[in-house]
């Protein structure tokens, strides 16, 4: 192996002294192709054959490479937005409640929703007639939920605006699981409504959802299931 | 306040026209290889075909919703086609249309997964949502965030653990799981003695993924946590993770 390996480092400083000697006299340039290895070459340098080597090819086909680019296909299947409306929060009057909704369409019958909402309570009939008697602080009357729901266009159509306009829409129902944050307190909800969506162009959606929050409370002293009703307009945007 | 609300509208509305006058030949175009293609007037298959488009003839893509490809033709003919149809169209190439979809043949080269689960944890309501990048085919690292939601007391915790799948290839495939975190703990307010604490937890488990269809799972799995409290004794939790939704991307 030592001996080999010694023979082979000699061959190849032979071959690298001997072969630009051999492509400056010869100058034979339709010779045959590189040496692909030092050890080719080497082996030639030792058989004395020292024919010469071209630096490049005679036919040089300055063609590029077609870069095929493939355009993406922009997929829309991302809905988010924003809506606004009314909650009924039960023993604690009506109120305006707003949020956010990320929704994500997986089939064309199917899709899964987010909603973060935000709304306030008023006051108890109680403490209405009592007058002054507070069941709950004003920051414990701060009411905040989310929902993680999944819903199913059970029925989707077109509405005819004249003569000339069609627009899509769909009827569906939406059911989930969640969290309600009120009077100091995180509650897990159980959520179930339907709504219905009009698509004025192919990239945004306007809604109107009517949705039941269910959960347990003991606010009021005895356990109790509390259902409170929301009814609410959006608009979202494809993306 | 309405006016800058109207000028933001306009400014969006004229940024949709000029998406829309955008040249097409930044759009992917297509031809048709089948005898024809039926255009319906929305992204669902009750809606009705209004418009077909020839074999040889080319229509641009505009984009996709779902399974359904909205295109447009030279005659600006505009409609939705179905993805069954599509696969049979060709690229300028003459190469069938790649739609790059991740089927369950390759769905374990993509790396990326997320989802949401819904449980048991310890008695309490459990609302869970993960997300995991996998290294190779079996393992994976997941980021796993908790809502704990109990009669006598509410939290959370953020867990990171290793998930390995036995068989990835299985429709129906068992996993295990290993890892760490931080658990939040929030009695209620009406106990005596409570107080917030924060404590290290650690879990063993291990579950079942099911691959449903395209991108989206089942999974269900159930966890042996040891809370690490600052109490004498640690205390052990189970929870359960009766199902879940995943998607990987």
């Amino acid at each position: 192996m030592e001996v080999s390996g010694l023979r082979l480092l000699f061959l190849i400083a032979a071959a690298s002294s001997a072969l630009p000697g051999c492509a400056w006299l010869g100058g034979n340039r339709e010779a045959a192709p590189e040496p692909p290895q030092p050890i080719a070459s080497a082996t030639q340098a030792a058989a004395g054959t020292g024919k010469a080597t071209p630096d490049r090819p005679i036919i040089d086909p300055q063609v590029e490479r077609r870069v095929i680019k493939r355009p993406k296909i922009e997929s829309e299947d991302f809905e988010i937005g924003l809506y606004g409306g009314i909650l009924s929060i039960e023993d604690f009057e009506s109120h305006a409640v707003y949020g956010a909704r990320l929704a994500y369409n997986l089939t064309e019958d199917f899709f899964l929703e987010g909603t973060l909402g935000r709304s306030r309570a008023g006051r108890t009939s109680y403490e209405t007639l009592s007058g002054s008697a507070e069941i709950l602080t004003d920051s414990q009357r701060d009411y905040t939920y989310y929902a993680l729901s999944a819903g199913w266009n059970a029925l989707p159509g077109e509405v005819f605006v004249g003569k000339d306009r069609a627009y899509n829409s769909a009827f569906y129902l939406v059911t989930g699981i969640g969290s309600t944050r009120f009077a100091g307190d995180d509650a897990f909800t159980v959520s179930g409504g339907f709504g219905y969506r009009i698509l004025p162009t192919d990239w945004m959606a306007v809604h109107f959802d009517v949705r039941d929050y269910v959960f347990d409370t003991d606010l009021l002293g005895k356990k109790k299931i509390v259902n409170n009703l929301e009814a609410h307009l959006g608009l979202s945007v494809f993306f | 306040m309405i006016r800058s609300l109207l000028l933001v509208l306009v400014v969006v509305f004229a940024a949709s026209a000029q998406a829309g006058d955008k040249a097409d030949d930044k759009l992917p175009k297509i031809l048709i290889a089948d005898p024809y293609i039926e255009l319906h007037s929305g992204p669902g298959r009750g809606f009705p075909i209004f418009h077909v488009v020839e074999r040889g003839q080319e229509v641009v893509i505009i984009k996709r919703r779902t399974d359904w490809f909205e295109v447009r033709t030279d005659r600006d003919v505009q409609g939705w086609v179905e993805r069954s149809q599509m696969l049979a169209t060709l690229e300028p190439t003459g190469e069938p249309l790649d739609l790059h979809e991740p089927a369950r043949e390759n769905y374990m080269s993509r790396r990326w997964q997320g989802g949401v689960m819904a449980g048991d944890f310890g008695g309490a309501s459990l609302i869970s949502a993960f997300g995991g990048y996998a290294f190779s085919d079996n393992l994976s690292i997941e980021l796993t965030l908790n809502h704990i939601l109990g009669e006598f007391s509410n939290g959370g915790s953020a867990t990171l653990g290793l998930m390995h799948v036995f068989v990835p290839e299985w429709r129906l495939s068992p996993y295990f799981t290993l890892g760490t975190g931080v658990i939040y703990t929030d009695p209620k307010s009406t106990l005596v003695k409570s107080e917030d604490r924060t404590d290290q937890i650690g879990y063993v488990g291990g579950g079942l993924q099911f691959y449903l269809t395209r991108r989206f799972m089942l999974r269900s799995e159930y966890r042996h946590n040891v809370i690490f409290t600052h109490r004498d004794a640690n205390e052990e939790v189970k929870e359960w993770k009766y199902l879940g939704f995943a998607f990987f991307f």
